[in-house]
């Protein structure tokens, strides 16, 4: 193992635990969301999986 | 009287959540023009990875521990573009590899990336729905993302390098939908720390969006 992956391994976990306090926090304050917004965020995700497709097709 | 203090608050809420927008719109376009000419500078400079890695990691420390003191105030600005110029510099390893591979990829993912944040950002401006419910999500996403990384630091699995990619995506693109609805409904006020979010899920698509392309399209 070459000095760049144990030197992105150190920063990968610092940077897990510098977000570590902030993720707790934002899982406590978000609020709930109905199925209806779940929707308006898969929808999303969904037609971008199908466009990424067709990039793939592209290249 | 109520009615018209109630009138003249909301316009003005209008009005700065307007504002708010077109700031951050306009400074992410110039930090994203300065970035891809950092970019350009590192790969003309052949910086090894080291260097990009570096810089990438200044670019971090900057984000972490900088911006946050000085985004209130007119430090804010040099301090935004020293971040996405040191993360533009840092790409310039990788962006060579591709575009010695297929130069096609770099140019599809730059358009694709272009298309994705376009998008989101239209939906969730024009649709107006909060998403502040994705704010738990996209932290836990984060957080096992970064795992999923370390992991693969050791295994060296390619599939699971590219689920993480994909994953990254998912969660970036419920980042832009989080970051584009609390502008609007009041969640965040500052316009630099607003340009930092969009253009870190912005960078994190287009080197995702690369890596995919790159594996199915490419010699990777």
């Amino acid at each position: 193992m070459d000095w760049l992956k144990i030197a992105s391994g150190v920063f990968l976990v610092a940077m897990f635990f510098y977000l570590l306090p902030r993720a707790k926090q934002m899982v406590k304050d978000s609020p709930k969301g109905s199925v209806n917004d779940w929707m308006g965020y898969v929808v999303p995700i969904v037609v971008i999986a199908l466009f990424i497709v067709l990039l793939i097709a592209l290249v | 009287m109520q009615l018209n203090s109630a009138v003249t608050r909301s316009s003005e809420a209008i009005l700065h959540t307007n504002k708010l927008i077109k700031n951050t719109y306009m400074l992410l376009s110039m930090t994203l023009i300065f970035s891809g000419f950092t970019a350009f500078l590192s790969i003309a400079m052949q910086v090894s990875h080291g260097i990009a890695f570096a810089s990438t990691l200044i670019g971090i420390g900057l984000l972490w521990f900088v911006l946050p003191r000085t985004q209130n105030s007119a430090a804010g600005i040099p301090t935004i573009f020293a971040f996405t110029g040191l993360l533009g510099f840092g790409l310039g390893p990788m962006l060579t590899y591709y575009l010695t591979v297929n130069p096609s990829i770099v140019m599809v993912a730059m358009g694709g990336t272009g298309a994705i944040f376009l998008g989101l950002s239209g939906y969730a401006l024009s649709t107006r729905k909060n998403f502040n419910f994705l704010g738990g999500f996209i932290a836990v996403g984060i957080l096992v993302a970064i795992g999923a990384m370390l992991l693969n630091l050791f295994l060296g699995i390619p599939a699971l390098a590219l689920a993480v990619s994909a994953a990254v995506i998912m969660i970036m693109s419920g980042f832009i939908l989080y970051q584009t609805s609390a502008m609007i409904h009041g969640g965040e006020t500052n316009y630099i720390s607003a340009t930092a979010g969009l253009f870190l899920s912005i960078l994190n698509i287009f080197t995702s969006l690369l890596h995919i392309l790159g594996a199915f399209g490419g010699d990777d």
